[in-house]
């Protein structure tokens, strides 16, 4: 039910978008043709009313008897009163502007009233365009669509541009001209150049600068097109640079797109020094790709890295703990479907707790009666994968869960336009060195820490010093299951939560605790971030797959010229490995 | 009187072992009888699905002899014995598909039908010479041996040992399954190699082909199990053991442990190529899945539950947990895994020896 529902919606996205590119593709084609005939009242600018419909049956000028005159009205017509509309600068103007554009402005047809309506469940959700309040729901039968055409959708989107480039926030400013960009046209360009004085933020004066100038390369003008080319070369915007390489690249006829040889060399200069500075905006998000991999990395393997290199138990169980962790995220967040923001919040301790605990009960129940016999422990501790596999596909069902995204994380960090970081990858690298730092904390700062390493380095001494040696197994066992938890929480947001969530990690974790060097966290830290840096930069070159069998193969013959990894443990503790 | 041979000897020692080669005689010999004797309708008549079934048990017991070899014998815990399995497999299926000719859905005389689809103009230089039986025989033992030999002669010689030596031949099976899922390997991807059509000219589908596939299992069974127990009776297979059992002692000695190992890893992996080889034409296809880390865990459960280090321990818990495995995932596929699962940690916890050191210690105890 609910798959078949994301799917159709997915269908319906799909197709709105193929929509709108073909309307875009229809007003770029209809916007070359404009300077010829603006004129004839075809695509003419909205600001001029035609004055027909108005005068004749529209006084005064109502904002909701403007509206109600909308449904009945013809494209002509149509196109009047959404000029009136605007003259009224009713502030919720430009909400129903973009309901008209959108196809969300509909009728109702028991009482001719107009409303903005949002599809909602089975019916829709209705919005009073004069007041913006709610309105109440409608079946879908009641309400007829108010119809809207190329050359209408056209003007309403230099209307609505116009209403964004006086938007207060600057970002809506940037996203207007930066939608601008993509679709130039006389009135696009009409309205940026009014724009330009009178705006502020200097981020906002080059994309309108960039805009001009890249409505100044059709010029006939040749040094017009010489600045605008000079204007242009520092940016990033993809448009900008495809506009560009029509310039230099010989076109159908053979023939460069730029005539004048002084533009052509300056174009191609340009042209060069964008492609340089985007390869190198390239090569940084695939370093910071590599990063957020490595971040997932390490961990995934954190956990490892206290279970098997500081106590040396193989706990291939380890993944389910993962996964464990993950399961407890969408409960938490099941619990309080309205506050996904907290529930992330509480999921961090709470699954550090529930795995925590299942790692202590898996140490006491297992593991204890198999020290010093890893291979058994090995195979055990696989049985229990199994096992929890198992459990979980019989509580939550085998199929996937999904957990919702908060927010403040989801979206993206827009550097600049060649340059942009998702905000879910930030957070977890930032997450993961928080996680390291408390971990090594723990170790390092608290009796808990010094108990535990005292008994890894050496069991009877510390047991005469009067250690329960016992205690500080269970709890340190709980330690690094609890971190497998809390590496689930952040699992969960970055992939599917289901019963396999763990299994795809678990050589990979063992892979970077050897490769980093058994019992030695920083190790781990550097292996994991090492890894998976070499494995963004090798994804371009090899395939992802064969990048992830050069990795295996690497750590494999590493392992063979160094089998204590990159950062051996000397001194007393390194022989008790 | 001749001098008594060292394999004679050992078998004389060998009770399970008699038991186990008597059995499997009785089986060589019922099997054939009961499918292509006994009318079909007759509650004695074996079907051909069963005699198949069976022969794939046998495939998987050669397969944990040869895990046994290493593990019970010299200690080393092979997460990655279904890669040898596998790539023995893939040597089978390989020659397999030349056999198909122009019966495919494309019809190409040289070219298996998914390198038409892939659009290949040329067959790729390792599938050359997989159409003559011998040779293709005899890569059923090279591939696996010579990708043991080279793993094994890194691993070893640099002393990588116990819980490292396992998680690196489970990444080793992890990268081959990565690797044989891309289509540009040239094996087939993600289908793997299927819908062959005889063997040596034999139609793969008739019941007498099935029975003497199950019998050639049978046979290779036997000797898998004779050879082992000949080098583990031998004054090598006694410096393996030491190895088990005092690795450095045995070094100080003065023994090459690292040779004595090589070889005994290289022989178990191409043991476990030969099941696979016998493994592919009864079955029908051979796929990446082989090759998953998982398959090759189950391996070591197996032996485990039989019993490590008895050889005939492995062919027990090879053939316990497989029928059980038909079985639930039959009745009750919901349970397999719970099963399976509990079975790793009881087996590890209460029966060290296994099913068959349980047995001996009754038999031991009523004695």
């Amino acid at each position: 039910m609910f798959r078949s529902l994301s799917i159709s919606g997915a269908i319906q996205d799909r197709i709105l978008r193929i929509l709108r590119l073909l309307a875009a593709a229809t007003l770029l084609f209809a916007g070359l043709a404009v300077p010829l005939h603006a004129d004839e009242g075809a695509a003419a600018p909205i600001a001029v009313p035609a004055t027909s419909v108005a005068s004749a049956n529209a006084q005064p000028f109502d904002f909701g008897t403007l509206l109600v005159q909308l449904p009945d009205a013809d494209y002509d017509e149509k196109e009047a009163i959404i000029g009136h509309l605007i003259e009224l600068h009713r502030p919720n103007t430009r909400a129903v502007l973009n309901a008209l554009l959108d196809g969300r402005l509909y009728q109702r047809q028991s009482d001719k009233k107009v409303f903005i309506a949002d599809e909602s469940g089975d019916g829709f959700k209705l919005t009073d365009p004069v007041t913006l309040a709610d309105a109440g729901t409608a079946s879908s039968d009641d309400l007829d669509k108010i119809g809207t055409n190329n050359s209408l959708r056209k003007s309403l989107r230099g209307a609505v541009a116009q209403f964004a480039l006086s938007d207060p926030d600057r970002k809506v400013r940037l996203q207007a001209v930066t939608e601008m960009l993509r679709t130039l046209d006389e009135t696009t360009i009409d309205a940026l150049r009014k724009r330009l004085p009178d705006e502020k933020d200097s981020k906002v004066r080059r994309a309108i600068a960039a805009g001009l100038a890249l409505a100044d390369l059709d010029s006939p003008d040749a040094d017009v097109r010489l600045k605008a080319v000079g204007t242009l070369k520092d940016s990033l915007n993809s448009d900008v640079y495809n506009r560009l390489k029509t310039m230099v690249e010989p076109g159908a006829d053979g023939q460069p797109g730029e005539a004048d040889p002084h533009v052509f060399t300056a174009a191609v200069h340009a042209v060069s020094s964008i492609e340089h500075w985007r390869s190198f905006y390239e090569s940084v998000e695939t370093l910071f790709f590599g990063l957020s991999l490595g971040s997932v990395l390490v961990l995934a393997a954190i956990g490892l890295a206290i279970t098997f290199g500081v106590m040396g138990v193989i706990n291939m169980a380890h993944g389910e703990l993962m996964m464990i962790g993950a399961y407890t995220t969408y409960c938490i967040q099941q619990l309080m479907p309205n506050h996904i923001g907290l529930s992330m919040a509480l999921s961090i301790p709470a699954a550090f707790v529930v795995s925590g605990l299942f790692g202590v009960a898996i140490e006491r129940g297992i593991v204890r009666f198999l020290y010093g016999r890893p291979l058994e422990t090995l195979l055990a501790t696989f049985g229990l994968s199994l096992f929890l596999q198992q459990l979980v596909r019989s509580i939550f069902s085998p199929l996937n869960r999904s957990v919702s995204t908060p927010q403040f994380m989801s979206g993206s960090l827009q550097i600049n336009d060649a340059l942009s970081i998702t905000y879910i990858r930030l957070y977890i690298v930032v997450f993961t060195l928080i996680v390291f730092a408390v971990l090594q904390l723990i170790l390092k700062r608290t009796s808990l820490g010094l108990t535990v390493r005292a008994v890894s380095q050496n069991r009877s001494m510390a047991k005469a010093m009067g250690i329960r040696t016992e205690w500080v197994d269970a709890a340190t066992f709980g330690l690094g299951s609890g971190i497998a938890g809390v590496a689930g929480v952040a699992l969960s947001q970055l992939t599917n939560v289901g019963p396999n969530l763990g299994q795809g990690y678990i050589i990979d974790s063992f892979m970077v605790v050897v490769f980093g060097g058994v019992g030695n966290l920083w190790g781990t830290l550097i292996g994991g971030v090492g890894l998976g840096v070499t494995s963004k930069l090798l994804e371009p070159v090899a395939g992802a797959v064969m990048a992830k069998i050069l990795v295996l193969v690497f750590i494999i013959l590493f392992i063979q010229r160094r089998k204590q990894g990159l950062f051996p443990q000397k001194g007393r503790a390194a022989e008790g490995h | 009187m001749t001098r008594p041979s060292i394999l004679g000897d050992a078998l004389r020692k060998d009770r399970g072992g008699q038991i186990f080669l008597a059995l499997l005689a009785l089986l060589a010999v019922l099997v054939p009888i009961l499918n292509l004797a006994v009318p079909e309708g007759s509650l004695l008549h074996l079907s051909t699905y069963t005699v198949t079934l069976l022969g794939k048990y046998l495939c998987y017991a050669l397969l944990a002899i040869a895990v046994d070899l290493v593990w019970g014998y010299c200690g080393i815990l092979s997460l990655g014995h279904t890669a040898f399995f596998a790539l023995g497999g893939y040597a089978m299926g390989m020659y397999l598909m030349r056999q198909i000719g122009t019966r495919g859905v494309y019809g190409d005389p040289v070219l298996p039908d998914f390198m038409v689809f892939l659009n290949w103009k040329s067959l790729p230089w390792f599938w050359h010479g997989m159409d003559v039986f011998p040779f293709a025989m005899l890569m059923v033992l090279v591939a696996p041996g010579l990708l043991a030999l080279v793993f094994g002669w890194l691993a070893f010689r640099s002393r990588v040992t116990g819980v490292y030596l396992s998680i690196m031949t489970q990444a080793l099976t992890y990268a081959l399954l990565l690797a044989f899922f891309r289509n540009e390997m040239g094996f087939g991807g993600n289908n793997g190699l299927t819908d062959f059509k005889d063997l040596l000219g034999f139609n793969l589908q008739r019941p007498g082909v099935r029975i003497a596939l199950f019998l050639t299992t049978a046979v290779f069974l036997a000797g898998g199990y004779l050879a082992c127990r000949y080098i583990i009776a031998s004054r090598y297979g006694r410096v393996v053991q030491a190895i088990r059992d005092a690795e450095g002692r045995t070094r100080f000695i003065g023994y090459k442990v690292e040779s004595y190992k090589l070889w005994l890893w290289v022989f178990s992996a191409m043991l476990a190529g030969i099941a696979g080889a016998l493994y592919v034409p009864q079955v029908g296809i051979i796929n990446p899945g082989e090759f998953a880390p998982i398959n090759s865990i189950e391996v070591v459960i197996w032996v485990a539950i039989g019993g490590r280090g008895t050889l005939y321990g492995a062919v027990v818990g090879a053939i316990l947990v497989n029928y059980a495995k038909t079985y639930f995932t039959a009745a009750l596929p919901e349970v397999w895994l719970y099963a399976l699962g509990a079975l790793f940690v009881v087996v590890t916890l209460f029966l060290p020896k296994g099913v068959v050191g349980l047995v001996r210690s009754r038999a031991g105890a009523a004695a």
